[in-house]
């Protein structure tokens, strides 16, 4: 009784994902009863809610893209950096500060980041470089940057911690420098975690959305220029749930549309990082 | 492997790249102080009294968090009631009862993936489940069943990991005395694992807490002058007032904005630290 009662709750969360499944399959089915597919995926030109209506998913995923890249310029170098430090120069008392104080990094709320960009990156920025417009990628880039950074020094960091230590030891054995350990035995070891956290920074970088709501801009538009003003598939989602859409219009759908590419792209990384991470968890075990 | 340069430039070389990781590691540091002194700066000066205990309004100089703080409250305090019998059921199972096998394994992958989920396509599920089909309207209910879903990932994770700790020994001592399993689970199980259970729900609320996407999708209010009574009320809640602040171009609305993130950093700020008090305490009583 108390069993079966205890595995309904597990079952709760396939029930989660069967029903993102089935939600947005339905009213994306509807979507694609109007709107081609391939005129969807491959088209150019976005514009849902004026007249003439097209359908061209392109402009939000490169938007997409264009945060995604510079957010991972950013918290690629840094996070990398921050784990070697943490797992194999920082003293126990300093990585007891350290690592907390990224913690807590990882908890800030994704809308203060937005309000930070938007107040603080975007007026930095213009004084840099005068062509910036007031929303524009780079400023979103660089808070999606901020945010994951801890997810890739915390996941990269449990990969090197998992590398024995008897491998570092041989490696001083033969006279190597702790750099040369680091990145010549700790680094290759640890290679597929490592990969992993990236993967799946990568993937949150994604499905970010308050901080590219506020500070990116609400224009979708295919451009490499991350000082313009774009959309990514998460604001435009916000804008259209912002407004008053009645349930079975063509906006509404949409919403659904570009929440299933989103879902699938998002979902496809996490798949393949936790196979990463779960099949590098049973290499020193 | 290790070229024969020599020893000197190596050695330079070392400590080079120690001070590029210590400096990357401080960045993300210094970011975060950054952060918080902006906010402080923008935000202290509008923080009163008066902006806790007033409602929303156009005239930013009698603006208040009043329906938002009290949107929140009904929010997480329904999402506690949901998530946590739910998460710590789910994980009680997957510990104590499951056989490993194919099932288990689904599910661990299905929730390890749920935790990736954007959040906000965890909004278009609540908009469609419980706004439209089940005709909750964009009541706190519909908001707190969502985020229910949203944090039980995070739930079930931490609090399995809380159950692992428990050595089997415990176990296999209650067993030997002729217990249930389920007699073991809840006498001595559950109150051993119950500080790291516990950290780990406050964790989970504490995301609940600031996540802003769901809730607009489920369509919160933006502009809500009243405290919700029951759980069919319309509301908003902290985060999105703070959105909808931050959303304006004018400079006042900026700094509501700021005393907003103060109030809501301090509350995030104090349930992190009773966390990491129960852990430490968890850590000191319990030795194996």
């Amino acid at each position: 009784m108390i069993r079966s009662l205890l595995f309904a709750c597990a079952l709760v969360s396939v029930a989660t994902t069967a029903g993102i499944v089935w939600v947005l399959a339905r009213e994306t089915w509807q979507f694609f009863q109007q709107v081609n597919v391939f005129s969807f995926l491959f088209g150019t030109r976005w514009t849902p809610l004026l007249e003439p209506r097209s359908f061209g998913v392109l402009p939000l995923v490169c938007g997409t893209m264009l945060v995604v890249v510079g957010a991972a310029i950013i918290a690629i170098p840094l996070g990398l950096g921050s784990s070697i430090y943490l797992s194999e120069y920082a003293a126990d008392r300093v990585r007891g500060f350290l690592k907390p104080a990224l913690e807590v990094l990882a908890g800030v709320p994704t809308v203060v980041f937005g309000y930070f960009a938007l107040t603080f990156i975007t007026p930095l920025l213009k004084a840099a470089l005068p062509s910036t417009q007031v929303f524009n990628a780079a400023s979103a880039a660089i808070v999606v940057g901020i945010m994951i950074l801890p997810m890739i020094a915390s996941l990269s960091d449990d990969a090197f911690r998992a590398v024995p230590r008897s491998l570092r030891d041989a490696g001083y054995a033969l006279g190597a420098t702790k750099f040369e350990v680091s990145t010549q035995i700790v680094f290759p070891g640890a290679l597929s975690g490592v990969l992993a956290s990236f993967v799946l920074a990568i993937s949150r970088a994604i499905g970010e959305t308050m901080a590219v709501a506020l500070a990116a801009g609400a224009t979708p538009r295919l451009t490499a220029n991350p000082l313009q003003s774009i959309q990514t598939m998460t604001a435009y989602i916000v804008q259209v749930s912002l407004g008053d859409t009645p349930a079975g219009s063509m906006e509404y759908l949409t919403i659904f549309a570009v929440g299933m590419l989103l879902f699938l792209i998002t979902l496809a990384m996490n798949l393949l990082g936790n196979r990463i991470l779960r099949r590098f968890h049973e290499v020193y075990e | 492997m290790i070229r024969t340069v020599n020893l000197q430039r190596r050695r330079t070389i070392g400590k080079l790249f120690h001070g590029l990781f210590l400096a990357a590691t401080l960045a993300g540091v210094a970011l975060l102080l950054v952060l918080l002194l902006e906010v402080a700066r923008e935000g202290i000066g509008w923080l009163d009294w008066q902006f806790l205990t007033s409602f929303p309004s156009r005239f930013p100089a009698s603006a208040g968090i009043k329906s938002a703080l009290w949107g929140t409250v009904w929010l997480i305090a329904l999402t506690a009631i949901f998530s946590i019998p739910l998460g710590l059921g789910a994980a009680i199972y997957m510990e104590e009862y499951a056989r490993k096998g194919r099932l288990n394994t689904f599910i661990e992958i299905n929730i390890a993936n749920l935790a990736g989920t954007p959040s906000i396509v965890y909004g278009i599920l609540g908009l469609a489940l419980f706004v439209r089909w089940m005709a909750l309207g964009r009541s706190v209910l519909a908001g707190a069943l969502t985020m229910s879903l949203l944090i039980l990932p995070t739930t079930v994770i931490a609090s399995r990991e809380a159950l692992r700790a428990v050595p089997n020994s415990i176990r296999l001592a209650a067993y030997a005395l002729g217990a249930t399993r389920w007699q073991t689970i809840w006498s001595h199980v559950l109150p051993a694992s119950l500080p790291g259970i516990l950290t780990g729900i406050i964790l989970s609320l504490s995301r609940a807490l600031g996540e802003t996407a769901p809730l607009i999708m489920i369509g919160a209010l933006t502009y809500v002058a009243f405290l919700p009574k029951s759980p069919m009320d319309g509301f908003t809640a902290l985060p999105i007032q703070i959105f909808n602040w931050s959303s304006r171009p004018q400079q006042e609305f900026y700094n509501l904005a700021a005393a907003g993130i103060i109030v809501l950093l301090v509350v995030l700020l104090s349930m992190n630290a009773v966390a990491i008090v129960l852990r430490h305490r968890s850590q000191k009583n319990l030795r194996w």
